[in-house]
């Protein structure tokens, strides 16, 4: 779904934001690890600067206050899931605060790589409280669109071998040792992740886009609908 | 919607809040060392320590990068570690574990930085509840005395500097205690703190705290909490190992 209207916050207003200032366009690419979201991001931010917009395009873990720190904590050996979850939610929080707000008031495009819906999908694949983690994430903006990149478990599987041809820790879930080794807690853990997603995908009116389309498909269908924004 | 998570394991956790210069401490500490005397296996933890976000919270302080929303979660991402490594495993395996500040520490501070109270309270419903939480309640004026008595300088976070409450540190130290001062009293029936009269002589504080401990938590720590065997020193030393 698409709104024009001035954005609004999920249920927690932050302090010191007038919504009417906000005069750019929030648009959110979200989906599951290796699903094909920042190659779309890219061809996108090319396109609509081509078009005469200004973009701003962020992504998760690349703030300036948290990013580091995650990424550090990453490499560690405990990282429990509550403390994963909070640390991603910090990283976002400042992200909104002092990136897309601003970009937002100066009538920049705002295209983000994930949004809360990865976050709280982790965590809730993770076995925390949906209620509590969705209203930790209260603060968000409801963006304009909000583009999820679906596909099965066995679509990405395949991805990652034809693409890194080897698994990543924290994709596969192995903080939490979903299976027996990496490929079993992968598949575990993804299946987890793609269904909190779908369950989100409703009650906040994601666009579903079918991510085994080739991605010039996927890319037209993001065009067609992005430019209704505007 | 429940506040914080029943403790059903075997230890206890005892946790103390108070402002800034409100002795809470000293009585923690000398409440842990009676504890430690009388065998039980005590851990003590205090707020702000994991080394996990410590780069974090560094570097936003040091560069002013801190909106109220992110100083909120990053504190709750630093008591979730200590939670997650510390204080839940300790507890589970019967210790008792001393907090020097609490999830409560948050409910009152970060409302008074402009998150909302109903925000910062969903925020922490994953720690444990405290089997004992004790509030020393001490007037603003006998706290800022005995902080500004005892430290030259009050550092830019600590005084609230950051919500332009006045350009005087210490004028913006006061009022900022003040406030924080305001929400631990509006709690105090909420979440059941045990009130010490923090103007009270040192050992009437303790005293009054033992007794608590006792009426509270003496079964259970005559039976079930875990113990050193008496003259074990090696089990002493482990038990006084700080978090």
């Amino acid at each position: 779904m698409v709104h024009k209207s001035p954005l609004a916050f999920y249920s927690e207003a932050l302090d010191g934001v007038d919504r009417e200032e906000l005069q750019g366009k929030l648009i959110v690419i979200e989906g599951p690890d290796s699903v094909g979201r920042s190659t779309q991001v890219a061809r996108l931010r090319a396109w609509l600067e081509h078009q005469g917009h200004a973009v701003l395009d962020t992504g998760m873990a690349r703030g300036a206050l948290a990013g580091k720190g995650i990424q550090q904590a990453k490499e560690g050996n405990t990282l429990g899931p509550i403390t994963m979850t909070l640390f991603y939610a910090t990283d976002f929080a400042d992200r909104l605060e002092n990136e897309m707000i601003p970009a937002l008031r100066a009538g920049f495009v705002v295209l983000t790589d994930r949004y809360i819906f990865s976050l709280m999908a982790r965590a809730i694949a993770r076995g925390e409280d949906r209620a509590w983690i969705e209203r930790v994430a209260g603060f968000a903006l409801v963006p304009h669109a909000i583009y999820y990149l679906h596909a099965e478990v066995r679509d990405l599987l395949t991805r990652v071998v034809l693409g890194r041809g080897a698994f990543d820790h924290w994709e596969s879930g192995m903080d939490m040792r979903f299976g027996a080794d990496m490929h079993d807690s992968f598949v575990k853990y993804q299946t987890r992740v793609i269904h909190a997603l779908d369950r989100m995908a409703k009650r906040y009116e994601f666009t579903i886009i079918d991510a085994t389309k080739t991605p010039d498909q996927i890319f037209r269908e993001l065009q067609r609908s992005i430019g209704k924004l505007f | 919607m429940p506040l914080l998570v029943p403790n059903r394991h075997r230890g206890k956790l005892i946790v103390v809040e108070g402002i800034d210069g409100s002795g809470k401490s000293t009585q923690l500490s000398l409440l842990s060392q009676w504890l430690r005397s009388q065998c039980i296996a005590v851990a003590f933890s205090e707020w702000n320590s994991s080394p996990l976000v410590r780069d974090t919270t560094k570097r936003g302080k040091k560069k002013n990068m801190f909106t109220p929303v992110t100083f909120s979660l990053i504190h709750a991402t630093d008591f979730a570690d200590r939670l997650e490594r510390y204080i839940v495993p300790l507890v589970k395996s019967g210790a008792v574990v001393c907090a020097d500040r609490y999830a409560y520490t948050a409910f009152a501070r970060d409302v008074v930085r402009g998150v909302s109270r109903r925000w910062v309270r969903n925020l922490y419903r994953f720690a444990l509840r405290p089997n004992l939480a004790f509030y020393f309640r001490v007037p603003l004026e006998v706290a800022i005395g005995r902080i500004l008595g005892g430290r030259n300088a009050i550092k830019f976070y600590e005084a609230g500097m950051d919500l332009g409450l006045s350009r005087n540190v210490e004028e913006s130290f006061r009022i900022f205690q003040g406030r924080i001062l305001e929400e631990y009293e509006a709690m105090i029936q909420e979440v059941g703190f045990h009130v010490i009269d923090a103007t009270g002589s040192i050992e009437e504080q303790q005293q009054q705290m033992r007794e608590v401990v006792m009426r509270e938590l003496g079964e259970s720590l005559r039976n079930g909490v875990m113990r050193a065997s008496p003259g074990d020193a090696d089990g002493a030393q482990i038990a006084a190992r700080v978090l």
